[in-house]
């Protein structure tokens, strides 16, 4: 029983706090051969597999390190950190700023195998926090709008094959989010118990203004008890 | 339990077919915007589950609930969709919403020489719309509140 993170979400799809409880990590580290074998692209996050998933290496994962030297964006560089497994020795020696590769460029030359690329799926980065959690505000109204029933709500719960969202609006409109593995149960009294946490450690702060992120210690910590007592006990409450 | 109402939509997006069961709600737009909406969401809830997940996805999204109705989504490997609305209280039906492909979809209209999978449902498909009608009102989940 894993709940994976808990967002705050205020009335007009802003996010105004965001725990992270447990991500699991998912990083694979491989020795390959000339032709690699998979579609990369760059993107913000880093150079992505595109297409050619194998060996537990999926779509969507990023390039986290290339022979132990961890990249940076679409870039790596190789003369800041020791270099460990020198493939690179019959090439002349050279200035730091020759030893910077565009990562695309670097796995497609043939000289440079075989190398150790360690693939992973990256945390998702507070701007896209922000963009999935306005993205929600808006899935949630069209989701009463398309309801077959009278007066429907927003959604509730959403279920895919590897983790559930649950979902709880105040009646003052501030969605509670939990994301939780599927073996998760009482998802919703931990929704209802933050709610309850919410009101008294921030609402009642005086330095606290409304519909601003939440920078409340107190209730950054009762979360995060809440959390630890429904993983280990069912309930949230003490 | 009741089941309210089915779309099929293509994998360019086009919706093949809706029928309802029961549905005492309608939107406040066309049918054909409707079915355009319905389309678009499940396309942001599909890119929003794959980008939001801490795990790696196989199925990716399944359903969703609200206080009132529930969601079913199930897609083949050639880009059908098949949206059922159900009530809260059905599980998973996945298998159903397979079953509906593999035995009605496919027998009645891919394999239907006169028919086409990517195109329209229209209602000369009488036997296509007759054993849908025979499948879902024969499910457990199907019952008298529906037929009443």
């Amino acid at each position: 029983m894993v709940v994976h993170s808990f967002y705050v979400i205020n009335r007009s799809g802003g996010l105004i706090f965001s725990y992270e409880h447990s991500i699991p990590k998912i990083e694979l580290e491989k020795t390959f051969s000339y032709p690699l074998g998979f579609v990369l692209a760059p993107s913000d996050k880093g150079v992505v597999v595109q297409f050619g998933q194998r060996d537990g290496i999926k779509v969507g994962h990023t390039i986290i390190s290339i022979n132990g030297v961890p990249a940076r964006g679409n870039n790596i560089d190789f003369s800041s950190a020791p270099s460990t497994a020198t493939t690179n020795d019959d090439e002349p020696p050279s200035s730091s700023l020759t030893n910077s590769y565009d990562i695309i460029k670097y796995l497609s030359d043939p000289s440079h195998y075989p190398v150790a690329i360690k693939f992973g799926r990256t945390r998702l980065a507070g701007n896209e926090k922000l963009i999935l959690s306005s993205i929600f505000h808006s899935m949630y109204a069209i989701a009463c709008q398309l309801s077959p029933e009278l007066n429907s709500s927003g959604i509730r719960e959403l279920e895919t094959d590897q983790f559930k969202l649950y979902c709880f609006q105040s009646i003052t409109g501030i969605k509670f989010v939990a994301l939780t593995d599927l073996k998760q149960t009482n998802a919703d009294a931990l929704l209802r118990r933050s709610y309850e946490l919410h009101s008294d450690y921030a609402l009642k702060n005086p330095f606290y203004s409304l519909e601003q992120p939440i920078w409340c210690p107190l209730f950054q910590q009762t979360v995060q008890q809440a959390i630890d007592l429904l993983e280990r006990t069912g309930s949230p409450y003490a | 339990m009741v089941v309210y109402n089915l779309y099929i939509f293509n994998r360019n997006g086009q919706c093949l077919f809706y029928r309802e069961w029961l549905r005492r709600k309608q939107t406040n737009m066309s049918k054909e915007e409707e079915f355009k909406l319905m389309n678009g969401f499940l396309f942001s809830v599909k890119s929003f589950v794959q980008r939001l997940s801490p795990v790696d996805l196989k199925d990716g999204f399944l359903s969703f609930k609200t206080n009132c109705y529930k969601l079913h989504y199930y897609e083949t490997a050639t880009g059908h969709k098949f949206v059922l609305n159900t009530d809260n209280n059905v599980g998973n039906i996945r298998d159903i919403l397979h079953q509906l492909y593999s035995t009605i979809f496919v027998n009645y209209i891919v394999k239907n020489p006169r028919a086409s999978a990517v195109d329209v449902i229209d209602s000369d498909q009488e036997i296509f719309i007759e054993k849908l009608d025979e499948f879902i009102s024969n499910l457990s989940i199907f019952s008298q509140t529906n037929k009443a």
